[in-house]
């Protein structure tokens, strides 16, 4: 605000004192005077900027940095080993990240599985198939979902949704694979409805939104001279999607992935409430309760005494935040090797 | 869950009111934090002090662990705890803390066919069912204590609280009392490591689990299932008689209590027949040094108010207010709290 007044302010300035100056003479050059205004404003607003994205980066190593601070006592207690320790004892003190990192990993990967085929469904319908008339109203109302708190997909996973999950599906699997290794395991558990599989499903309709939001954009950039040619060439709707769409927007759609991956990694409250908060890794099953690295923040940061106890909180938030930084790294990676690749196929 | 979330509504409203009126801030203005048991009382109890002397009291419902933080830090005049302090801790900090009201935790289920307080349960069989020992209603402990209940013969949903809260401490402490294998296994404690069980976040999330599992069982507050009429259990207590929880069973534990030598008073299994064994008081922490010790002195007054005015509040909110007994002893211990130059500010 200030540095708009101070610019607009800058500029009158500097306009009255041309005129006046073109008065007298005509044939001279501008003055450098004026130039030496312009300039330094353009520096100041450098600065401005400078000190606007240093500042981000501060914050970005105060926070890592009191991380860090803050979970040292269970560094320094457990080190590495945390990262594989599946006991969490506030009683006797004891603690341990594997269930926790587990259930995020779990739930994020479950999430993904589920909201990015039908993200990739949404937005090809909207770009390709859709009439019209529906384009619009579809396309806003899935925006909105997104504006839904998350608390509300935590009471409606929990009282809605997890009765079907496990009268539907749950209860006809068990009965369908009893007895089958492997499988037989895997859908195990109490018929509660709440655990792996439930935090995963609301997390994919939870991110189901940023992640086809972000595809319809991507895809409507696409030149439709390129399109229209596909078309033109005989192509089908499908041959025209992924063999034309997709290799010009694949930068966009991992982009729009991640976003979702980065949302569902960090959603704290609707996992809370549908995930069971139970600390054990005995079974494997996706109907089993779990418990996830933000769920145990949010459960138990309040009464958590000073120690090791909210140390090893603390220490589960800075694995939060460096799994989140290797999934960005990732992406950015396997952006910079399609880009790579792009000229060799072509 | 209706009340709690009026009267969140109603502090939200009084922080922005206040806010609105920072100009009228006086010196006589206190501020509290910690548990959220008591939110409510605290809350109304500020509120009619407000009208009566104009004096503002400011309660955050942050939980125990944060209000214990927040009082060892200063930032505010009293902190609140549902789980009493240690004697050694408190002096070690220099503190004192004395109860306020006193609640009772109490087990619900959802079982077809039983009606509130039909059902009995010990704290032993309460202690095998959240070690994994007992898995159905049908077990032949359960079935000896019911004879005329019909119990279907599915595997029972164990719930409990997923955040660490004071009525995890007095569920677990009296079923540490009681059996010695929970005492060994899982011991006591705000957050506990569970052996078994789905955890609900806060009274309402296990109280939600409940009512949708059939065949749970879980543990509220008394408020909860007064207000949302759940299906309660009858408990036998340390004299061996089965009670209903309700008001008077509360008091009776407080009554056995002695409160003379020291505040830290578990209520759990207590004796005596009437007594609710898992009932517990929560508590006000304060430095026995008063950096402002008017500010201090304005916190005693307003609880020395509450203790004479706020009883029928308590009530008709389900809290049970302190026996005038105990209220005595807790203004007397008053005068340990002293200003920088050691004197008392108590009145």
């Amino acid at each position: 605000m200030s540095s708009h007044s101070l610019s607009s302010h800058a500029s009158s300035l500097l306009d009255e004192s041309n005129i006046t100056r073109l008065n007298q003479t005509m044939s001279q050059p501008p003055a450098p005077v004026n130039m030496k205004l312009g300039a330094f404003i353009d520096r100041l607003f450098g600065w401005a900027a400078l000190a606007a994205a240093c500042l981000t980066l501060a914050l970005l190593f105060g926070i890592l940095l009191s991380l860090v601070y803050g979970a040292w006592p269970a560094i320094h207690e457990y080190g590495l080993g945390f990262l594989t320790r599946t006991v969490w004892d506030p009683v006797k003190n004891d603690y341990g990240g594997l269930v926790m990192i587990y259930g995020t990993l779990t739930t994020s990967f479950i999430a993904l599985l589920i909201a990015v085929p039908v993200s990739f469904g949404i937005a090809v319908f909207l770009t390709e198939l859709s009439p019209a008339w529906l384009k619009r109203p579809l396309g806003t109302a899935i925006e909105l979902l997104a504006a839904i708190p998350s608390i509300v997909y935590g009471m409606w996973g929990l009282l809605v949704f997890g009765p079907i999950l496990s009268t539907y599906v749950q209860m006809p699997l068990q009965k369908l694979l009893t007895g089958v290794p492997y499988l037989g395991a895997m859908v195990s558990g109490p018929p509660v409805g709440i655990g792996i599989l439930s935090a995963g499903i609301i997390l994919a309709i939870m991110i189901i939104p940023f992640i086809a939001s972000v595809m319809r954009d991507v895809f409507e950039v696409t030149p439709p001279l390129l399109k229209e040619s596909a078309y033109g060439l005989g192509s089908t709707t499908w041959e025209v999607v992924s063999k034309v769409v997709l290799p010009y927007t694949k930068a966009g759609v991992v982009g729009g992935i991640m976003l979702g991956l980065g949302r569902a990694l960090g959603e704290t409250m609707a996992v809370t409430f549908v995930i069971g908060n139970m600390n054990q890794l005995n079974s494997l099953s996706v109907f089993e309760a779990a418990n996830s690295i933000t769920s145990a923040l949010a459960n138990e940061f309040a009464e958590a005494g000073e120690g090791l106890h909210q140390a090893s909180l603390i220490y589960l938030g800075l694995i939060l935040f460096f799994i989140t930084f290797v999934v960005l790294s990732f992406s950015k990676l396997l952006l910079a090797r399609m880009k790579r690749s792009e000229g060799t196929k072509s | 869950m209706k009340k709690v979330s009026i009267h969140s509504l109603l502090s939200v409203s009084a922080l922005t009111l206040g806010l609105l009126a920072a100009h009228s801030v006086s010196a006589q203005d206190i501020t509290g934090a910690g548990a959220s048991f008591p939110a409510p009382i605290y809350s109304k109890w500020a509120a009619d002090y407000n009208k009566v002397t104009g004096h503002k009291v400011n309660y955050q419902s942050v939980g125990s662990g944060a209000g214990i933080k927040q009082i060892d830090a200063k930032t505010v005049d009293f902190g609140a705890s549902d789980m009493p302090l240690k004697d050694e801790e408190l002096a070690q900090k220099n503190q004192m803390q004395f109860p306020t009201v006193i609640g009772g935790v109490v087990p619900v289920v959802n079982i077809a066919g039983v009606a509130p307080g039909q059902l009995k349960l010990t704290g032993e069989i309460i202690a095998d069912i959240y070690l994994g020992k007992i898995t159905k209603w049908t077990d032949p402990a359960v079935k000896a204590l019911n004879p005329s209940i019909k119990f279907p013969d599915d595997a029972i949903s164990v719930v409990r609280r997923s955040d660490g809260s004071g009525t995890t401490f007095l569920f677990t402490n009296y079923l540490s009392k009681v059996n010695a294998e929970w005492k060994e296994k899982v011991g006591d404690g705000t957050a506990v490591n569970w052996p078994t069980g789905a955890g609900g976040k806060g009274n309402e999330g296990v109280a939600a689990f409940v009512t949708r599992l059939p065949n749970s069982i879980g543990y509220v507050e008394y408020a909860y299932v007064k207000q949302n009429k759940m299906v309660y259990a009858q408990l036998k207590n340390s004299a061996g008689t089965f009670v209903s929880p309700d008001d008077t069973a509360f008091k009776a534990a407080a009554a056995g209590a002695d409160w003379t030598k020291s505040f830290y008073q578990v209520l759990t299994n207590q004796a005596g027949k009437d007594s609710w064994p898992i009932t517990g008081a929560t508590f006000i922490l304060m430095h026995k040094v008063q950096d402002k010790p008017e500010n201090g002195a304005a916190a005693l007054k307003f609880f020395d108010w509450a203790y004479k005015n706020g009883d029928k509040t308590a009530d008709e909110l389900d809290y049970v207010p302190m026996p005038d007994k105990v209220k005595d002893v807790i203004r007397k211990s008053w005068g340990q709290i002293k200003d920088g130059a050691g004197k008392s500010i108590a009145f």
